[in-house]
C-alpha cells in the first residue's frame, strides 16, 4: 500500500517539474555551499594538524619564564628532581647569509611520545649517533636547505617538508654547541608523577603556559575559518528558505489528494511514512549532488583560500583538495536534517487536518498579523542575547554571537517591518488600484516573507562584509604609506656588505636607516623588538594611533618603547605604562602603532639602546632615503648588490596588497554567491505563488485591468518589496560592518579599524537586489501576461 | 676464578640496548638486538685492573668504564606477611670516555624502578643525558639519582651503609629507609672479577646485608612494609661474547643469614652456571659450574612469552637444595627492552626469599 500512496503522492512531481526542479536545485545549492566551506575548513585544518606535528606538537603545555628571559639549567635539573617531568627546548638564533634562523633543540630523552618531528624520530630510529653526535643532524623545510650554503657552522641538514621556513630543528646536543643558545622552555610530560614538590617552591620564576609559545598557526586563523564558516551557515539557511517555499507548497497542494487517499482508506502512518520516503529521496538525491558540487567549489576556491592563509599567518596549507568520507556524509546529513527541518511544519498540519474538512486548498502559509508581531519580538529578544553575548561573553565566540544575533534578529523582525511599511502605503493611496496594489503587496508579502528574509541576509551580509573590506583596504593603504616611507629596502648578503652599504650612504649623503630587531617574549607573547635611528621619516609617519606628548623624544632620549597595537590590546598595555622588555630591561611606554596583518607582538626602541642590550645584532637590512631612486639603485649594484636585494617602496605595497586582495578574494565570491542563492529564493517563492495568486488577480482583470498591466503591477511589486527590503537592509548592514571591524577584528587580529562609508557600493548594491527581484520577477510575470483568459474567467466557474 | 661470568657483563647490552630503544622509536620497539655498536667501541675507554676498591671514591661514578651500575632489589612484606618486591637500579653508558659540559657530554644515564605485588606489577623507565643534573651519583656523601628517583645516604651516615630509597610514577611509588648491618662483600679478587679465560674482567661489589622499612604507594592503598634489600655495584669497558641468547640471574636472602648469588647463561650450545656463596658474617666464596646448578621447573605465559618462574636450586657443597617460586609470576619489565624481573620465595632445605632476573626469552 505504500508503494501505491507514494505513487499517487509523487505523480504530483510529475505534473510540476518546474517545482521539483527549483526544490532540488535550492537543496543542492545550499548544501554545495555549505559542504564547499566545510571542505575548505576541513582540509586547511588536516594540514595546520600535519604541521604541527612535523614541529613536534603544538597543543602541549610548557614552563617558561614570565618575562620571556633564558631559564636557567638549575631549573630544569630542579624541577625534574622534584618530579616534573618537563622536556627542555633550547633555541639559538643564526645568521646565515641574509638569512636569520631559529634553531631548536629537542631532548628525545624526556620528549613526550609524539612530540618530536617523525622525520627526527626516523633518524634516531636508523642512525641514532648521526643525530645526537657531532656534528648533529639538522631538520629543515626543503625550500630553506636548498637556500643555505653547504659550508656553515650548521649541522647537515635533512629536507624536512611541514617545518616552519626559517626553523632548524635538531637534537639539543647541537644547539647547545651553537653560541647564544639558551633554554626557552620546558615542556610539560601529559603524565605526571604522583608526587610531586609544588612548581613555586622549586622554580617561582616560571610559569605554565599552554601552545608552544610560537605563532600558533590554528590559534590565528579560527577566525578566518569561523568566518567561513559563519558565511557557510548563512548560505545554508538561504537555501533552506527555498526549500521550506518548495516543500510547503507543495504539501499545501496536495492536501486534496492526501485527503483522498485517507477517504479511500490508506491509515495516516501510510501516508506519512509515504511522505518521508519521498523527503528522504529529495533530500538525498539534492545532498549528493551539492556534495559533489561543493567540492568543485572547494577545489576552485582553494589555491586562494591557501594563498591567504600563507600570505597573511604564514600558515601553510596546499593547494590540493582530499576527497574526506566523513565530510561527504556531514554534507549529506546537513541535506538530510535541513530538509527535514524545511519539512517539519508541513508534516504536522498534514498529520492534523481533519479527514472531513471540506478539500479546499489554504491559502499557502497564512501568517495572521500576531504571528507577525510575535516573530518581531522573538528577532527583539535574539538582538538583545547577542548584544548581551558581545558584553558578557569574551572572544571570538562574542564577536560571533553578535553577528548571529543581529542578523537572525533583523531577519525575523523584517516582515513586521515590511507590513507596517505596506500599511503606511495603503493609507496613502489615492486611488483605488493603488488601495489594491499595497493590499494586494501586503497579502503577497505572507508567501513571500521567507524569500525576503533570505533576501535581506544576503544584502546585510553583503554591505557589511563590504564596508569592512573596503574600509580594510582604505586604512591599510594608508598604514602602508605611512609605514613603508623609505624609498628603498634593501638587504644585505652579509655584515660585511651591509657595512659597505654603511660607508657608501654616508658618502653620498643619502639617509640611510638600518632595520635591526632582535625576536624576544614580549608579555608571554612571540615578538620582536626593532632599534630605529632617530630620523624625521619615523618621526613625519609612523602611524601612531595612541601616544604621550613628544613620543619620539621620550625613545630617543629617555629610553621609553613604542609598542604595536597587538601587544597593547592584548596585554592591555597603553601610554603611560610600562613593560618589561628582557629580564631587568623594564621601560616607560610612549605611544602605540597600528601594525596591520603582523601576527606578533613588536615593540620599538632606539637602536643604541637595543645593540646595547642584545650583542651581535647584523646590520643586513636597510630603508634609504634617496631622491633619485634610479641612481641609487646602479650605485647600489655597482657595490655588488642583486636586483633581488634592492626593492623599492613600490614592488612592496604591490606585494602586500596583493596579499590583501586575495584575503578577501573568497568573501566576494561567496557575497555573489549569497546573493545569488537569496534571488533564487523569490524566484521559487513566486513562481509558487503564482499559481495560487490568480483567485486574487481574477477580479482585478474582470474589473478591465489587462493582463499585461497586471503582469507589470506584479513586477512593480516585487521591485517594491525587494527595494524595502534593501533599504531596511541597510542599517543591519552597516551595525554587521561595525561588529566585523570593532569586535570581531579585535578579537580575531589584535587591532581595531576605523569604519568607512561607501554609499556607491550601496548603490550599486541596491541596483543588484532590484535586478536579481525583477528577473525572479519576470518569469511568473511572463507566464501571467500570457494566460489564456479561460483560466481567469474558471476562477469564477469554480468559486466555492 | 676461572669461571665464565658473562652474565653480568651482560647487563650493559640491556643499558646499551635500551638507550638505543628509546632513541631509536616513541614507543620504543623491542627489536634491539642489532645494537653492538656501543658495545664494540671500546677505544679508549679504561680498562679493569686488579686494585683495592677505595672507599668513598668507588661508589661514585667512573666516567672512564663504558658501562657502570647501581642495582638494588628488595625483598620486603607487610604486616599480614603478604610479600612485596621492589627493585631501584641506575644505568650509566658512556659514549666517549668523558664528561662534556651540559647537554653535550656523550654519557648517557637510564633508571628502571619496579614495584611487585602479589597480584600487581608496577615497572618504571627513566631516561636522562648526563652532566645537565638530572641523573648523577655523588660518591661522598653518597647519592644516586634521576629525576626525583634517588639513592642516598642521609646525613651524617658513612659511605652507603645507611640509604633512603624513591621512585614513582603516576600510578605507583615508594619511600623506603635502608641499614646495612654487614660488610660490603668484594666480588673476585678484592672486587676485580675476571668474567672469562680471555681476560675480560669487571670491578665488582655488593651490599647485600641491608634491612629496610618504609611504605610503598599503590595505585589504591598505601603499605607500610619492612624486609631485606641487595646492592649491586659493577663497572667495566669491555664488549660480549656475541652468541649468549639470555640469562637467569637469582640473589637469594637464606634462613641462618646466609645469602646466594648464582646465574645462569645461556647460548645456542646450552647454560653455564656460577655465583657466590655469602655467609651471615660476611665471608664470601665464588662458586662455578660444577658448584651449583639451576633447573627450570614450572614455566608461565607473560607478554607472549613462555618462561621458567619456579626453579629449583642446588649448592651441594653448603646443603642447599630449594625450590624458588615466583611472587608473581606476571612480573615483566614492559619498558624499552623488555625482561622479567620479580621477588621469590624459597623453600626446602632453606626457606628464604630473593630475586629473579630472566633475560632474553
Amino acid at each position: 500500500m505504500i508503494l501505491l500512496t507514494l505513487r499517487a503522492l509523487t505523480s504530483y512531481w510529475r505534473r510540476h517539474r518546474g517545482q521539483l526542479l527549483a526544490l532540488l536545485a535550492g537543496l543542492t545549492l545550499a548544501t554545495a555551499l555549505w559542504s564547499a566551506v566545510q571542505a575548505i575548513n576541513g582540509q586547511a585544518r588536516s594540514d595546520y594538524v600535519r604541521a604541527a606535528q612535523q614541529l613536534g606538537g603544538t597543543e602541549q603545555t610548557f614552563l617558561a619564564r614570565a618575562d620571556g628571559g633564558a631559564i636557567p639549567m638549575d631549573s630544569f635539573a630542579q624541577l625534574r628532581r622534584a618530579g616534573w617531568r618537563v622536556s627542555p627546548v633550547m633555541e639559538a638564533r643564526v645568521v646565515v647569509g641574509n638569512l636569520r634562523l631559529r634553531v631548536t633543540g629537542l631532548d628525545p630523552f624526556t620528549a613526550a611520545p609524539g612530540t618530536l618531528p617523525p622525520a627526527m624520530a626516523q633518524q634516531l630510529a636508523s642512525d641514532p649517533a648521526s643525530v645526537m653526535t657531532a656534528p648533529g643532524r639538522g631538520f629543515a623545510a626543503p625550500e630553506l636547505v636548498a637556500q643555505l650554503p653547504a659550508e656553515s657552522l650548521l649541522p647537515p641538514l635533512d629536507p624536512t617538508p611541514g617545518l616552519p621556513p626559517r626553523e632548524i630543528v635538531t637534537d639539543i646536543s647541537t644547539v647547545a654547541a651553537l653560541p647564544d643558545a639558551e633554554l626557552v622552555r620546558l615542556s610539560l610530560h601529559p603524565q605526571q608523577p604522583r608526587f610531586q614538590t609544588p612548581l613555586e617552591q622549586i622554580a617561582p620564576d616560571l610559569v605554565l603556559q599552554a601552545g608552544t609559545g610560537r605563532v600558533d598557526a590554528t590559534r590565528l586563523t579560527d577566525s578566518f575559518h569561523l568566518n567561513l564558516t559563519a558565511f557557510g551557515l548563512l548560505s545554508f539557511a538561504v537555501g533552506l528558505f527555498i526549500v521550506h517555499a518548495g516543500i510547503g507548497l507543495a504539501f499545501e497542494q496536495r492536501r486534496a489528494t492526501v485527503r483522498t487517499l485517507r477517504a479511500l482508506g490508506v491509515p495516516l502512518r501510510t501516508v506519512m511514512i509515504a511522505l518521508l520516503v519521498e523527503l528522504l529521496c529529495l533530500a538525498l538525491i539534492a545532498g549528493g549532488a551539492g556534495v559533489l558540487l561543493g567540492y568543485l567549489l572547494a577545489a576552485a576556491l582553494l589555491p586562494d583560500v591557501a594563498a591567504t592563509l600563507r600570505g597573511l599567518y604564514g600558515a601553510a596549507v596546499g593547494d590540493g583538495l582530499l576527497f574526506r568520507p566523513v565530510w561527504a556524509l556531514s554534507g549529506m546529513a546537513m541535506a538530510v536534517l535541513g530538509t527535514g527541518t524545511a519539512a517539519a511544519t508541513g508534516l504536522w498540519a498534514l498529520a492534523r487536518m481533519p479527514l472531513l474538512a471540506s478539500a479546499r486548498p489554504r491559502a499557502w502559509s497564512r501568517v495572521s498579523e500576531r504571528a507577525l508581531w510575535m516573530q518581531a519580538a522573538f528577532g527583539l529578544v535574539l538582538l538583545g542575547l547577542g548584544v548581551v553575548a558581545a558584553w558578557a561573553l569574551d572572544g571570538l565566540v562574542a564577536g560571533f554571537t553578535l553577528l548571529g544575533g543581529l542578523l537572525l534578529g533583523a531577519a525575523l523582525m523584517l516582515p513586521l517591518s515590511l507590513a507596517l511599511v505596506l500599511r503606511l502605503g495603503r493609507s496613502q493611496a489615492r486611488s483605488v488600484l493603488g488601495a489594491w496594489f499595497w493590499a494586494d503587496a501586503q497579502q503577497q508579502l505572507r508567501g513571500l516573507s521567507m524569500a525576503l528574509m533570505a533576501l535581506m541576509l544576503a544584502l546585510a551580509t553583503n554591505i557589511g562584509v563590504g564596508t569592512m573590506v573596503s574600509s580594510f583596504r582604505l586604512t591599510f593603504t594608508g598604514w602602508l604609506d605611512q609605514r613603508l616611507a623609505a624609498d628603498l629596502y634593501i638587504s644585505a648578503r652579509s655584515e660585511e656588505q651591509g657595512a659597505a652599504i654603511t660607508d657608501w650612504a654616508q658618502a653620498s649623503r643619502l639617509r640611510l636607516l638600518p632595520l635591526v630587531s632582535a625576536e624576544q617574549t614580549l608579555s608571554g607573547r612571540p615578538g620582536d623588538i626593532f632599534g630605529v635611528k632617530d630620523d624625521p621619516l619615523y618621526r613625519d609617519s609612523w602611524p601612531l594611533i595612541a601616544a604621550i606628548a613628544e613620543p619620539w623624544d621620550a625613545l630617543h632620549d629617555a629610553g621609553a618603547v613604542l609598542i604595536n597595537e597587538q601587544l597593547a590590546r592584548s596585554a592591555a598595555l597603553w601610554p603611560g605604562q610600562e613593560i618589561t622588555l628582557a629580564p631587568g630591561w623594564r621601560v616607560p611606554i610612549a605611544g602605540v602603532y597600528s601594525d596591520y596583518g603582523n601576527p606578533k607582538a613588536q615593540a620599538i626602541v632606539a637602536l643604541p639602546e637595543l645593540e646595547s642590550r642584545f650583542s651581535g645584532l647584523p646590520r643586513l637590512r636597510f630603508g634609504l632615503i634617496a631622491p633619485d631612486t634610479e641612481s641609487a639603485r646602479t650605485q647600489l649594484q655597482d657595490l655588488g648588490l642583486s636586483q633581488g636585494q634592492i626593492t623599492d617602496q613600490a614592488g612592496i605595497k604591490a606585494f602586500s596588497l596583493a596579499i590583501f586582495e586575495q584575503t578577501f578574494a573568497v568573501t566576494a565570491a561567496l557575497n555573489v554567491l549569497t546573493l545569488a542563492v537569496a534571488g533564487f529564493a523569490i524566484f521559487t517563492s513566486l513562481t509558487t505563488l503564482a499559481a495560487l495568486r490568480l483567485p486574487q488577480l481574477a477580479p482585478v482583470w474582470a474589473l478591465g485591468k489587462p493582463r499585461a498591466a497586471l503582469a507589470r503591477l506584479e513586477l512593480l511589486r516585487a521591485v517594491l518589496l525587494a527595494g524595502l527590503t534593501y533599504v531596511l537592509a541597510l542599517p543591519v548592514g552597516l551595525a554587521l560592518a561595525w561588529s566585523l571591524l570593532a569586535v570581531v577584528n579585535v578579537e580575531a587580529f589584535g587591532w581595531r579599524l576605523p569604519m568607512f562609508l561607501f554609499p556607491s557600493q550601496w548603490v550599486w548594491l541596491g541596483l543588484a537586489a532590484l535586478l536579481a527581484a525583477l528577473l525572479a520577477a519576470a518569469l511568473p510575470a511572463r507566464r501571467l501576461a500570457r494566460r489564456s483568459p479561460a483560466d481567469f474567467l474558471r476562477v469564477f466557474a469554480n468559486e466555492r | 676464578m676461572n669461571a665464565k661470568p658473562l652474565w653480568r657483563a651482560l647487563r650493559p647490552m640491556i643499558c646499551g640496548a635500551a638507550l638505543l630503544a628509546v632513541l631509536a622509536a616513541w614507543p620504543a620497539s623491542p627489536q634491539a638486538q642489532g645494537f653492538a655498536g656501543l658495545g664494540s667501541a671500546a677505544e679508549g675507554f679504561a680498562l679493569p685492573e686488579p686494585r683495592a676498591l677505595s672507599f668513598p671514591e668507588d661508589h661514585g661514578a667512573h666516567p672512564a668504564f663504558r658501562i657502570e651500575w647501581w642495582y638494588l632489589t628488595a625483598n620486603l612484606s607487610d604486616a599480614e606477611g603478604t610479600d612485596y618486591g621492589v627493585q631501584w637500579t641506575l644505568f650509566r653508558s658512556a659514549i666517549a670516555p668523558e664528561r662534556g659540559s651540559s647537554w653535550r657530554s656523550p654519557q648517557l644515564w637510564l633508571g628502571h624502578a619496579a614495584i611487585t605485588t602479589p597480584q600487581e606489577h608496577f615497572p618504571m623507565e627513566r631516561f636522562a643525558r648526563d652532566a645537565t643534573g638530572q641523573a648523577d651519583v655523588v660518591a661522598d656523601p653518597f647519592s644516586a639519582w634521576i629525576d626525583e628517583w634517588q639513592m642516598t645516604a642521609p646525613e651524617g651516615s658513612p659511605g652507603i651503609s645507611a640509604l633512603t630509597l624513591r621512585a614513582g610514577a603516576e600510578r605507583a611509588a615508594y619511600d623506603l629507609t635502608l641499614t646495612a648491618d654487614g660488610p660490603l662483600i668484594a666480588h673476585g679478587e678484592a672486587g676485580y672479577s675476571i668474567k672469562s679465560e680471555g681476560g675480560q674482567a669487571s670491578h665488582y661489589y655488593s651490599q647485600p646485608f641491608y634491612t629496610v622499612s618504609g611504605t610503598l604507594h599503590l595505585p589504591d592503598r598505601s603499605v607500610d612494609v619492612t624486609g631485606q634489600a641487595w646492592l649491586d655495584r659493577e663497572w667495566s669497558s669491555q664488549p660480549l661474547e656475541g652468541d649468549q641468547t639470555g640469562w637467569d640471574w637469582v640473589s637469594l636472602h637464606l634462613s641462618g643469614g646466609h645469602k646466594v648469588m648464582a646465574a645462569r647463561v645461556r647460548d645456542g650450545a646450552g647454560s653455564y652456571t656460577f655465583g657466590t656463596w655469602i655467609t651471615a658474617d660476611g665471608s664470601a666464596r665464588a662458586l662455578t659450574d660444577t658448584d651449583i646448578t639451576l633447573t627450570p621447573q614450572e614455566t608461565h605465559t607473560v607478554a607472549e612469552r613462555t618462561l621458567p618462574t619456579t626453579w629449583r636450586v642446588e649448592l651441594p657443597a653448603e646443603g642447599v637444595d630449594v625450590t624458588i617460586e615466583a611472587v608473581n609470576r606476571d612480573a615483566w619489565m614492559a619498558l624499552s627492552v623488555p625482561y622479567w624481573e620479580g621477588p621469590v620465595t624459597v623453600t626446602g632445605s632453606h626457606d628464604g626469599r630473593g630475586y629473579l632476573e630472566m633475560t632474553g626469552y
